[in-house]
């Protein structure tokens, strides 16, 4: 095969050591290549350590384990994959009821295409090895989180393409919760999850990213939403040398309520970056996003929200908020937010901060007698704090909770 | 209690404070007033240890110990308070947690077991009661929203709960109106005992019809220049700031 675009050369070693699953996705990753150096979306976020990585197909593994992984004291089914594939030995499904499903997914079970997305998302609709399928019917309220886990044992280029499909029919109610961990460096992972969210269902999405954090991750959530849908997506990201999430909303339906809520803690070397687009197709809609990150030493955060309310969207209100706490001199934030209306009567705010620790309110809380550090910290958790108290999964929100505390705690000690 | 000698302090080589000589003993109230620009505040800033200042002569004893050596927090343990003209608003930290914290971090300094949720709220709604303030507020992040009389209240149940030996009001009584003022100024009067002093300080003699001072010095440029009893303030709100500057040039 010849790749016809950009990195013809890495776009085909990738290729030649893949499995296949979709011909035409294959070609379709071909001919977009990977995104170019001066591409628009990609301008702040590196490619090359990507592309030139030594690639070979990520292969199961079965002394994989759950250490480091978020979730695991929390009851109900699990599925888990471990460097791309399906591991029927440590996933548990357990009894569900009526009218939910829980499984690894297969080509035939996806909705979205090939087309749908940018190179890496055709990439995974082509050589994806495994993914979550889980559904619910028409008014099925399951009230037990689903868990999903990715576990990497690779190195050295070690790449695993997955797709994800969640689905909430009418009236129903569902709660995913992905957790994204691995041992060693230079692995790359690149997901695909579409999300379906049918009239008045209720989608609780949370996604736990902790990565080594000399790996690679692109993760794609392409989400749907009916009538009166309400959809809550979280993204906690600690991990990775390069993270990349795009997110996609498509709110279809009037009356939808959508949540985007994320918080980024990159540390020395490492880079998280969120892109998002907002799509407001019909009239009468609210979508939040609220996204906040700290970042230490020589980190770097690259946050683009883009909010786009169609023609007829009308009434539609649209909040975008993004806020940086640099806990250093060196720490590089770019922060893009971009309005684009062509409907009547609509309210889009959109405002980004980038700042230090504020000298005022440590100097508060000193004359209250509190020393330093924990001034610091309290700042720090509040800060965090602002975004996991948006986790409606009590269990989830009290694990996260303390998980970025005491990760707060390890770095912000200077 | 407190020993002001000879202070003189500045920020970026301009001097605001020149040369302050000021003393107070336990079970005192005094209050410094004095135009904008004075020095007021940036004497309640030193005397809390805000970074920043220049501190170039002088120095305050506080009960034996010098005060200006010891970091913020540590004034606080010892039993120094400061209520802020501007209470800053920390969005995301909750309110009672944040008290609690505080109330915690001086028990721990003396040697005192922390008290816990229930044990700390019975202490505030006693507290509470006192300054008027709705209960709902101290389940919102500290100060932020606050009306300006909210804040001004919510830093005097600080004071309340932190029980301190000394403490400086600056312009407490600023954005406030007529009946917030009284319900400060009483819980500020509740506070009073024979072994703690206060030391209010105050653009406008109003807020002392309210907290009646024993010594009122007026401040100017960074100076005090005049000393004398409540009646002193009186004198000033008739006949004006310029009045003492005039004496002075003369």
């Amino acid at each position: 095969m010849v790749a016809s675009a950009q990195n013809c050369e890495d776009v085909d070693r990738l290729l030649a050591v893949l499995p296949e699953s979709d011909a035409a996705g294959r070609a379709r990753f071909a001919e977009l290549g990977f995104p170019a150096s001066h591409d628009e979306d990609w301008r702040f976020t590196p490619i090359k350590p990507i592309t030139e990585l030594d690639f070979t197909a990520a292969e199961a593994d079965v002394s994989a384990s759950f250490e480091g992984c978020a979730f695991t004291e929390i009851d109900g089914p699990r599925l888990v994959f471990v460097n791309g594939h399906f591991s029927e030995g440590l996933s548990q499904i357990g009894n569900l009821p009526a009218g939910v499903e829980v499984r690894n997914l297969t080509a035939s079970d996806l909705l979205m295409s090939h087309e749908t997305g940018d190179a890496f998302a055709a990439l995974t609709a082509a050589t994806f090895t495994g993914g979550p399928f889980i559904s619910a019917a028409d008014n099925v309220e399951f009230e037990i989180p689903v868990r999903v886990y990715y576990l990497s044992t690779g190195s050295e280029g070690a790449t695993a393409n997955v797709r994800g499909y969640i689905s909430a029919g009418a009236n129903s109610k569902l709660t995913v919760l992905e957790s994204w961990t691995g041992t060693q460096a230079d692995y790359f992972n690149n997901g695909f999850t579409e999300l379906h969210v049918a009239d008045n269902a209720h989608v609780e999405h949370l996604k736990f990213q902790d990565e080594h954090a000399g790996a690679f991750h692109v993760g794609a959530v392409h989400a749907t939403m009916g009538r009166d849908a309400h959809m809550a997506h979280h993204s906690i990201a600690l991990g990775g040398r390069i993270a990349r999430n795009n997110l996609r909303a498509h709110l279809n339906g009037t009356g939808v309520e959508a949540v985007f809520n994320g918080l980024y803690l990159p540390r020395t070397g490492q880079l998280i970056d969120h892109h998002m687009v907002v799509n407001h197709a019909q009239p009468y809609c609210n979508s939040h996003e609220y996204f906040n990150g700290i970042l230490d030493d020589d980190a770097r955060a690259v946050f683009h929200g883009r909010i786009h309310v169609h023609k007829g969207a009308d009434k539609t209100d649209a909040k975008q908020t993004n806020k940086n706490l640099l806990l250093s001199d060196n720490a590089t934030v770019n922060t893009k937010p971009q309005l684009e209306i062509y409907a009547d009567d609509v309210k889009c705010t959109h405002g980004a901060t980038i700042g230090h620790m504020n000298d005022e309110q440590i100097f508060y809380l000193r004359a209250r007698g509190l020393n330093e550090v924990t001034a610091r910290h309290m700042i720090m958790h509040a800060f965090a704090g602002e975004i996991v108290e948006r986790i409606e999964c009590i269990p989830a929100r009290e694990e996260l909770d303390l998980l970025v505390w005491k990760r707060l705690e390890e770095g912000g000690d200077k | 209690m407190l020993e002001i000698k000879n202070l003189e302090a500045g920020v970026d080589g301009k001097t605001i404070l020149n040369g302050i000589d000021l003393s107070i003993n336990a079970g005192e109230v005094h209050a410094i007033m004095g135009p904008n620009g004075s020095g007021k505040s940036t004497l309640a800033q030193v005397l809390a240890g805000r970074e920043g200042y220049d501190i170039t002569a002088g120095s305050v004893n506080y009960n034996g110990q010098d005060l200006l050596e010891l970091g913020p927090e540590e004034r606080v343990h010892e039993g120094f308070f400061l209520a802020f003209q501007y209470p800053v608003e920390i969005p995301g930290v909750n309110t009672t947690y944040f008290l609690r914290a505080a109330v915690n971090a001086v028990r721990e300094h003396h040697g005192k077991e922390e008290l816990d949720a229930v044990g700390f709220l019975k202490l505030m709604r006693e507290k509470i009661e006192l300054l008027e303030l709705d209960e709902s507020l101290l389940k919102r992040s500290v100060n932020e929203g606050f009306s300006g009389g909210e804040k001004k209240r919510a830093e005097i149940l600080q004071m309340a709960l932190l029980d301190p030996k000394f403490a400086v009001l600056d312009e407490t009584d600023s954005g406030l109106d007529i009946d917030a003022l009284k319900i400060v100024a009483n819980g500020v009067n509740q506070l009073r005992r024979k072994d703690n002093a206060q030391l209010v300080i105050t653009h406008y003699q109003r807020l002392l019809d309210y907290i009646v001072p024993d010594h009122v010095h007026v401040l100017v440029d960074g100076r005090i220049v005049k000393s004398g009893t409540k009646e002193l303030a009186l004198e000033l709100e008739e006949r004006g700031y310029d009045w003492i500057t005039a004496v002075q040039a003369a």
